[in-house]
């Protein structure tokens, strides 16, 4: 079936009637605020928009920070064919974010004095920076797709003149803020539950990202290589499944260390309201997937990739809500269940994520580079030095 | 001098009427339902608690080193010389750390404005630097809110217990909380049944330190990181020069 050259296909409706009820969540939002259109409050100021938009999605695009480090910094070529992607789930994903706290803001449309009344004491104000500069730095990582797209051969050779420059402050930016999400809640030592506050917050931060930076990777090239019938390009999944093996136990052991030092192991052993959410996240983020991923018989299974990387991802998600929202309310004495506005809003943003993605897929050469100029940096001397490429897995 | 105030809920007798006085002087509205409302919000900055026939007051404790000001990405927050913590409303975004990180939950929000500021007491800056004492402390009947210097409130409190230690729980409130305060409570009951956090819970360090030992740091690694990344960046690329080097020889050679 077609109406006017749009196919109606059951992900299609549900798109649309997302997009319909964020767009009347968001008319709630900007003309009969934040507090109809949540259920924030004085106990709960920061909820699912902060919880999942703001320290989820900024999880989620780590991707791009984790995939151009390993095939930039440390040159390893055999992830070269999914750098474009991952950069485009990267540049999307802090878009979005940027989206999500221009609805979380109770004045967005001062979100510029972070520029002028400057306070470097503040955390927030170190991530703002460090987003609004990496947002920019991923822009022109991003540049590429279009300028090949048009052809535009001379502003396409500038860009990737400084692509060594973006990419060195883009892992240094990274590094800072995905950390300091983590330092936002160390000021809160008598708020958030013990199970979760901890002074190694910051490295908890980046280590997940890491992690789940690389699960991103093997779910989204496995969901592109279906909804855009291409070529799986295993050989990568494969190696990406062994990092992710190593990231999640280098974190496992790190939340270990973090529970053994603070005398938390017999706590969290004992059941309560927070510890069933404890265990949730920590099954999810490392039980299940490390499991799964320590059988070779899994880790050379697509489908085994698939589903870990998914436990990982929704165990890490788990673990910031619960750093957000859970561990709050107990303190707050009541618990927290965000509005249906408040939850599409959030929907819908995922939404816009998914077709971005996809109409970017579509008219841009995020997968077939053409033009000859495909390499996102200039290396004329590796043709003519004929390096051994075995390994190399072509598109 | 840094001024303070001193509330001896023993001598309070909860006509609240400091209520009163400071919803005036914020130009809030103040009613019978009002009056009844025992929480501080928006709209109420301070409010006189009754447990049986005991009182607290609950109002902004004006921290050495408040956690707001520290943490407010446009430092919309600060602590004034004089002792008061004030919020420059023009400067806010509306990202609500300042509420998430102060310990004592005071500043609230307005939700429903299009155009939110978050509210708390802000110890009557303008009254203050007339030399006045805040609207609280000039219209309390009994002097069970004091207003003066800081030091001088601190060591009167002392007296106070010592003199009469069967009258008082032996803590001074503010003292030493989060680092120490410019609003300081002394009582016949524990603060915690008022809902004041123990210092066991919140401690005696200042808030801002604990994210103060990881933000020092940031000017020092990025020029650290940058290198490292740098010569990552560098090394890994060597072994392709060095490839692409022998490579040539190797063809020099041959020719």
């Amino acid at each position: 079936m077609k109406i006017t050259g749009i196919k109606v296909t059951f992900w299609n409706v549900v798109f649309a009637i997302i997009m319909v009820l964020g767009v009347y969540s968001a008319y709630v939002r900007y003309f009969k605020g934040i507090g109809a259109v949540s259920n924030l409050s004085d106990q709960f100021p920061w909820g699912l928009w902060i919880g999942f938009d703001c320290l989820c999605g900024i999880m989620l695009a780590a991707g791009g920070f984790c995939i151009s480090g390993a095939v930039y910094l440390f040159n390893v070529e055999r992830l070269h064919s999914i750098i474009r992607p991952v950069i485009l789930t990267a540049f999307l994903g802090y878009c979005l974010f940027i989206v999500g706290l221009l609805v979380d803001l109770g004045r967005p449309w001062f979100i510029w004095h972070q520029l002028i009344y400057m306070n470097p004491h503040s955390v927030m104000f170190e991530v703002g920076m460090c987003v609004m500069t990496y947002t920019t730095v991923l822009f022109f990582e991003f540049l590429p797709n279009v300028l090949e797209k048009f052809h535009l051969q001379w502003p396409l050779r500038i860009v990737k003149g400084v692509m060594p420059f973006l990419i060195v402050a883009g892992i240094l930016l990274s590094t800072l803020h995905q950390s300091s999400l983590g330092s936002l809640y160390l000021i809160m030592p008598s708020k958030l539950h013990p199970f979760w506050y901890s002074p190694a917050l910051p490295f908890f931060f980046f280590g997940s990202a890491i992690a789940v930076g690389l699960a991103m990777t093997i779910f989204e090239s496995t969901q592109s290589a279906k909804a855009f019938g291409r070529h799986l390009e295993f050989s990568v999944l494969v190696e990406l499944g062994g990092a992710l093996l190593i990231a999640l136990w280098v974190n496992a052991l790190l939340r270990f260390e973090d529970f053994y030092h603070r005398g938390m192991l017999t706590k969290i052993i004992q059941p309560s309201y927070e510890a069933y959410f404890l265990w949730l996240e920590l099954l999810l983020a490392f039980v299940i997937p490390i499991t799964m991923l320590s059988f070779k018989k899994v880790r050379l299974s697509p489908k085994g990739l698939y589903l870990a990387s998914i436990s990982a991802i929704l165990g890490f998600v788990a673990n910031r809500l619960n750093i957000s929202i859970t561990g709050f309310e107990t303190w707050a004495g009541h618990h927290f269940v965000p509005k249906w506005t408040e939850l599409m809003i959030t929907l819908s943003i995922i939404a816009m994520g998914f077709f971005l993605f996809g109409m970017a897929v579509k008219y841009l050469p995020i997968y077939e580079h053409g033009e000859g100029v495909a390499e996102a940096q200039p290396e004329p001397q590796r043709v003519r030095g004929e390096l051994p490429k075995a390994s190399h897995v072509a598109t | 001098m840094s001024k303070g105030i001193l509330y001896d809920a023993t001598l309070c007798i909860g006509c609240k009427m400091c209520e009163k006085a400071c919803a005036e002087h914020n130009g809030l509205p103040y009613d019978d339902s009002v009056a009844a409302e025992s929480k501080q919000s928006e709209h109420k900055f301070t409010v006189v608690l009754t447990e049986n026939d005991k009182f607290m007051r609950r109002l902004c404790m004006h921290c050495e080193k408040p956690a707001c000001a520290s943490v407010c990405p446009v430092g919309a927050f600060h602590k004034t010389a004089l002792g008061p913590v004030v919020y420059d409303v023009w400067k806010c975004i509306g990202c609500r750390y300042c509420m998430v990180a102060c310990a004592f939950a005071v500043p609230k929000y307005e939700w429903g404005s299009l155009n939110p500021r978050v509210r708390k007491c802000i110890m009557c800056p303008d009254l203050i630097k007339r030399g006045e004492a805040t609207a609280c402390a000039q219209i309390c009947p009994t002097g069970a809110t004091k207003f003066g210097e800081r030091d001088q409130l601190l060591q009167e409190a002392q007296d106070r217990i010592a003199q009469n230690p069967g009258n008082y729980v032996p803590h001074i409130y503010g003292k030493d909380e989060v680092g120490g305060t410019s609003v300081f409570l002394i009582s016949s009951v524990p603060f915690e049944q008022f809902g004041y956090p123990e210092i066991a819970k919140i401690g005696d360090k200042a808030l801002p330190e604990y994210t103060g030992v990881i933000m020092e740091k940031v000017p020092d690694f990025i020029p650290l990181w940058a290198l490292v990344l740098g010569g990552i960046y560098w090394l890994a690329h060597r072994k392709d020069e060095v490839a692409q080097a022998e490579a040539m020889e190797k063809q020099g050679g041959v020719a």
